[in-house]
């Protein structure tokens, strides 16, 4: 379980204006890990680096033991899919939309999907609780199912490691708890590698067993919740004033903000 | 059986036998009006009579050239709309048609046909074709990569520019030469030349074949280039291949038969309308929908105002505009209804 699923050595990559330099990080096999940090300090381009659509400059990037360079794009898709942020399958079914995770293993000149395609489809959608509405356009779907469709498209990959950009941004509580449940359900079932952008602190806490702070181009801290999310870090990274205590239920670090309001009026009590 | 594949199957079988009947109204409706049966007995009794002449010297080959010309239209716009994900892209939205009709402008100004011969009308067509083809390929690739909003943007403008070119050459030039090149723009399935018309359906044949190893590739493509590439398809290339097949297909269609407008636009929307949006249905009902359309619509151009024939392209832009949006309407009544 402490081998490694993804080994970042050295990256360097970017955009004119911006670069990550110097990343070395390490996702465990097995775990549920979390990239977090402020707008702009670098996660999406972190993500777009380890999908492949950013090109490297400098450095590696391993899964398992084998630099991604060399595999192609069918060899990559077969061993990490994606959800992005934002889904956008028009007119095509829940059911075909899921079932497009099989590409990745179809010959160029196959033109059905084969009865263990629709197997390995139906798996997942049960698992994701997705069959129900497989008749559905996706057009037509919520944007946490939407998200759920998407989560057993990239399932029906059969990948090692699922990466994530920010699953849950854009839903109300009900349906966060709800994702996150589902991949907390898969990566301890099935042993799956999930790596996700996160912006939010506690449910990234709650979650993940491995984070990332990412900030300015760089990983500022890796590790625990515990070791990540400290009073010191949020302050450093975040430039913002928080408490962090213990989740009463679940004993992981919560972050609680305070407004400029408030800080003020503690600030006055203090003086006096 | 899946009960897609299923629909799937209804679909093409009825496509293909509403093909039959078209060739069969199209071999038996003109000035002379042959009736369904005689057809079979005419080309069983062989040469000799002018019922044969008809058949198989005027009405064949226009049959055959609709088949080629209409399929590879509509499969040229349907390959285009896949790729760009837009379904307002048509093959001539990229300057295809303002480059072929430019080539055929420029042949006709300096008088090409009287010098080397009819032939060159066709290759002048094609070679204007591909020159903005090459235009646009080249200004949209940036390091080996091709930029998909740069390709339909240069494509727009290059087609302004070449529109503007011709409507040049033709305040400028004779009466005699301006009524050549509005002849040949307003298009028409009445090829002499039987070898082009077998070129044209062999190469539409072809297409729609290779067309299908991107099968695949273009469902991928639905989701957008990044999550394409992330089902571990080879986008750029995928992008470039199919870019110049349907390139291909409207610029032999174009030299061939002119500008005939809407097959590629109109025919693709029915479809997913009808049938929709997996490509592995929509290519091939595309192909036979836009061969049945086109020669429908010769039928009509031959016989509304007989003895004398209106342009082809007058039909396919009336009767596909007013069919699509009645079809659109039906849809909207049934998307209302379902809310």
């Amino acid at each position: 379980m402490n081998s490694s699923i993804l080994n970042i050595q050295n990256l360097c990559c970017g955009y004119p204006k911006f670069q990550l330099s110097e990343i070395n990080m390490n996702v465990r096999k097995g775990s549920f890990s979390g990239i977090i940090g402020p707008n702009g300090s670098g996660k999406t381009t972190l993500f777009r680096a380890i999908t492949g659509t950013l090109s490297i400059k400098s450095g590696k990037i391993l899964l398992g033991d084998k630099n991604l360079r060399l595999f192609s794009l069918r060899q990559r898709a077969q061993s990490i899919a994606i959800v992005s942020q934002f889904i956008d399958a028009g007119d095509m079914s829940v059911e075909d939309y899921v079932l497009m995770g099989r590409i990745p293993y179809h010959s160029r000149f196959s033109f059905f999907e084969s009865e263990e395609d629709f197997k390995i489809a139906q798996k997942y959608m049960e698992m994701t609780d997705t069959w129900r509405f497989k008749d559905r356009l996706m057009s037509e779907l919520s944007g946490g199912e939407q998200q759920l469709a998407a989560i057993a498209r990239a399932l029906t990959q059969q990948p090692e490691l699922l990466l994530l950009d920010e699953p849950t941004s854009h839903l109300d509580i009900t349906h966060q708890v709800h994702i996150l449940n589902v991949l907390q359900q898969l990566n301890q079932e099935m042993g799956l590698s999930v790596l996700m952008v996160i912006h939010d602190l506690n449910l990234a806490s709650e979650y993940c067993d491995q984070l990332i702070l990412v900030n300015q181009g760089k990983i500022h801290t890796q590790g625990t919740p515990e070791e990540v999310l400290t009073f010191q870090n949020i302050e450093d990274v975040y430039n913002t004033v928080v408490v962090t205590q213990n989740n009463p239920l679940s004993g992981k670090p919560a972050i609680f903000l305070a407004s400029r309001k408030v800080l003020k009026e503690i600030q006055e009590k203090l003086a006096e | 059986m899946q009960k897609k594949y299923l629909h799937w199957s209804l679909y093409l079988a009825g496509l293909i036998v509403l093909l039959v009947a078209s060739v069969v109204l199209s071999l038996s409706v003109g000035e002379m009006n042959l009736g369904f049966m005689d057809i079979f007995s005419i080309l069983r009794k062989g040469n000799g009579s002018m019922e044969y002449t008809i058949l198989s010297q005027i009405r064949f080959p226009r049959v055959l050239l609709g088949i080629a010309v209409g399929g590879s239209l509509s499969l040229s716009g349907i390959l285009l709309q896949g790729v760009y994900r837009n379904p307002l892209v048509e093959p001539y939205t990229l300057g295809i048609s303002g480059g072929a009709s430019l080539g055929v402008a420029v042949a006709i100004v300096f008088g090409l046909q009287h010098l080397i011969g009819s032939f060159v009308l066709p290759i002048s067509g094609f070679a204007g074709a591909f020159l903005i083809i090459f235009l646009v390929y080249t200004i949209s690739s940036r390091s080996g990569r091709i930029n998909i909003q740069s390709m339909l943007l240069s494509g727009v403008m290059i087609s302004f520019i070449a529109s503007s070119l011709m409507m040049l050459m033709m305040a400028t030039t004779s009466s005699e030469n301006l009524h050549g090149i509005i002849f040949w723009i307003m298009g028409s399935l009445d090829e002499p030349d039987m070898s082009l018309i077998y070129i044209t359906l062999i190469l539409a044949f072809t297409s729609l074949v290779a067309s299908y190893f991107f099968v695949q590739p273009l469902n991928a493509l639905r989701l957008g280039e990044e999550k394409a590439r992330h089902l571990g398809i080879n986008t750029d290339t995928t992008i470039k291949l199919l870019f110049l097949l349907a390139s291909l297909l409207a610029g032999v269609s174009v030299a061939v038969a002119g500008v005939i407008g809407f097959v590629g636009l109109i025919i693709p929307h029915l479809m997913r309308l009808l049938v929709g949006s997996d490509y592995r249905i929509l290519l091939v009902s595309s192909f036979l929908s836009g061969s049945i359309f086109l020669v429908l619509s010769d039928v009509i151009a031959r016989t509304i105002i007989s003895p004398n024939e209106l342009p082809i392209g007058v039909i396919t832009g009336i009767v596909g505009g007013i069919v699509f949006l009645l079809m659109m309407g039906r849809s909207s009544l049934r998307t209302l209804k379902n809310n």
